[in-house]
């Protein structure tokens, strides 16, 4: 274990383009993992594949085991060595630390400050625990890692907001209603963004969710993938005063919700908010529902500039993130090299007091 | 007047123990500020714990001062301002936790450091004390607690209409970032607000109902200006209540009807405390050395 080293090889939406990400992506993990464990003087190993990268943990010796990963990998996706060296992301000893500080705490994410890669980081792991790939390094990297990017998380605005329209849409609602297992969504349309918002509801919970499109075929067909229930158009207005959350994206060349209809279902329903969004362009509903008591109306763009805002808010905590994951980032590495630096004189006793050595020399 | 607490309690007036009541109060007041100017969610166990040691200190304070008055201590309006905080407090430590909102915890302490120390600052208020102002009659005084705790409870209403106000105010204006996201959701303070109305009339009817018992024996002794002053309050949360009931007071309006009603009844002490008697002057130096 002379000379071992921590890396990371791979690549990223940062260098690589979908379509070259499309052909690294890997369709087995396990066949790769056959592959590379025949690489000499490959000690540990974590593979993370999600649709933004791939990318190799190890800790091996020197340079060789890294460039024998870049070399399976490559062969087992047919893909070009020389191509894939000017994509590549290759980092080693203490960057290598920090750049999957980084990814686990949505830093390096196409959507900044996303959390969803924090589980994909921890499946990855889970995935090379299972094998039997790692060790006392990637163990504590690992786990550091986890630690970091919830400090991160919790101390930082990085996670605050939401970045997309569908989510920001979700998480207004919230803010009304609470909790959205009581709130019932109707989504007037069936064009492919009312369909992404009324699948974040879904997701989220949303009590009962319905469908009116001008088109029932494919209305049934939206109703159905969501599974929802469907509202024949002609009832909308009659059928409004049941629903808190109203979604609509129709491509009708007019308003298809008038204020009028508004303000009599709120006299039917008088104590409970009404939230609708408008995502229509042209505008599905009539501007000055926006007056109405207890009814808000939000349009796309004002959803797009709380996006906006809520992005821009991430970008500004940046700069404090990465201070905050390098300072870890140094601390881990210092413990790591200790451990790494006396493996050699650790070879020489017996294999329990090596694990419980490493461990030891390994944990900040 | 004046008494100190016996044995292991440090040797503090009753003055003493509510200026660090309110300086606990006022911690929390600080601590929330300090995290809402850094764009923060504020601590809400920090906040939390700065309250109940408040609390516990005001408890302490009003103990000593009860022990000298020779019941609930509702002899003056310093006194009454700081019972109203007290029951205001008591109502948030025990449903405050339900909230899952650290700003409640915030407002809460800005109520407790505002009642608190401008009823410590204004020495007038505690110029004139009295003593067994309830006659040795338990249900009087009774009727006294409950009065000045619905109040309290008046009080927490008030800082949740504040809170619906601003998160109304949040979505009607599309400002959703911030401190903003800090604030509970719109229905769930809507139906708090229900609630801490109902439970506020509920105990001032109640306060109302023991109090005429002992009116209608004695009819001379009723303070007109009190009266008045105390059936405008009940009949103030007895319209707001029914008009919400039948939904003709919504959203925004039964939150500034709840804020005013608030205000009301702190108005409406004046009323209560000139009513008052008899009377022993003595100077507040002297009464807690």
């Amino acid at each position: 274990m002379s000379g071992a080293c921590l890396f990371v090889i791979g690549a990223t939406h940062q260098n690589a383009p979908l379509g070259v990400r499309e052909r690294l992506a890997l369709s087995s993990e396990s066949a790769i993992r056959d592959d590379l464990a025949s690489v000499e003087g490959l000690s540990e190993l974590a593979v993370l594949s999600t649709c933004n990268r791939v990318e190799f943990y190890g800790v091996g010796s020197g340079d060789g085991a890294a460039d024998s990963v870049q070399a399976a990998y490559c062969a087992r996706q047919r893909f070009d060595v020389a191509e894939f060296e000017r994509i590549r992301i290759k980092l080693t000893g203490r960057d290598a630390a920090l750049h999957l500080f980084e990814v686990a705490s949505g830093l390096d994410s196409q959507l900044l400050g996303e959390n969803e890669i924090f589980g994909q980081v921890k499946e990855a792991y889970a995935a090379a625990q299972a094998c039997g790939s790692t060790g006392a390094v990637l163990n504590r990297l690992f786990q550091k890692a986890f630690q970091a990017a919830k400090h991160v998380r919790t101390s930082t605005g990085i996670g605050s907001g939401r970045v997309s329209v569908a989510n920001v849409a979700v998480d207004l609602a919230a803010s009304i209603f609470g909790s959205l297992a009581v709130a019932k969504v109707l989504v007037l349309g069936t064009g492919e963004i009312g369909e992404g918002t009324a699948r974040a509801f879904r997701s989220r919970g949303a009590a009962e969710l319905a469908v009116a499109g001008r088109t029932p075929e494919r209305a049934a067909e939206v109703a159905a993938a969501l599974s929802a229930e469907t509202v024949p158009f002609g009832d909308r207005d009659s059928s409004l005063a049941h629903y808190d959350i109203v979604v609509c994206s129709t491509a009708a060349p007019s308003a298809v919700l008038s204020a009028a209809a508004i303000a009599a279902a709120m006299r039917r329903r008088p104590a409970r908010p009404l939230l609708v969004i408008d995502l229509a362009l042209p505008r599905d509903v009539e501007a000055s529902a926006a007056d109405l008591q207890n009814v808000f109306l939000y349009n796309l763009d004002d959803l797009a500039r709380i996006a906006e805002r809520n992005r821009m808010a991430r970008e500004a905590e940046i700069a404090r993130c990465r201070a905050i994951l390098a300072h870890r980032a140094d601390g881990l590495w210092g413990h790591v090299q200790r451990y790494l630096s006396s493996a050699d004189g650790l070879k020489g006793g017996s294999p329990d007091r090596n694990a419980r050595e490493a461990g030891q020399a390994a944990a900040p | 007047m004046g008494q100190r607490l016996p044995s292991m309690l440090p040797d503090l007036s009753d003055r003493q123990w509510l200026w660090c009541a309110a300086g606990f109060y006022t911690a929390g007041l600080l601590l929330g500020t300090v995290s809402l100017v850094r764009g923060q969610r504020t601590s809400g166990i920090l906040i939390y714990c700065a309250i109940l040691a408040g609390y516990v200190l005001q408890f302490i304070g009003l103990g000593v001062r009860g022990r000298a008055a020779g019941g609930c201590p509702l002899g003056n309006q310093f006194e009454i301002f700081q019972f109203t905080a007290w029951s205001a407090i008591t109502l948030y430590l025990v449903v405050g936790v339900t909230f899952r909102s650290s700003l409640l915890g915030f407002f809460t302490s800005c109520l407790g450091a505002a009642l608190t120390v401008v009823s410590l600052s204004i020495p007038a208020w505690d110029a004139v004390r009295r003593t067994h102002i309830f006659g040795g009659n338990p249900w009087i005084e009774l009727h006294a607690a409950l009065a000045i705790f619905s109040y309290g409870v008046f009080g927490l209403l008030a800082l949740t209409s504040g809170l619906f106000l601003l998160r109304h105010f949040s979505l009607k204006s599309k400002r959703l970032g911030g401190w903003f996201s800090f604030l509970p959701s719109i229905l769930e303070l809507d139906h708090i607000e229900v609630r801490l109305l109902a439970a506020g009339f509920g105990l001032l009817t109640l306060a109302l109902v023991f109090g005429s018992v002992y009116w209608s024996r004695d009819t001379a002794t009723v303070d007109h200006a009190k009266l008045a002053a105390t059936v405008a309050v009940w009949a103030a949360a007895a319209a707001a209540l029914g008009l919400r009931a039948v939904g003709r007071l919504l959203a925004r309006r039964f939150a500034w009807t709840c804020l005013a009603l608030f205000a009301a009844a702190l108005l409406s002490l004046e009323a209560v405390d000139e009513s008052r008697h008899p009377r022993v002057s003595q100077p507040a130096e002297k009464a807690a050395p």
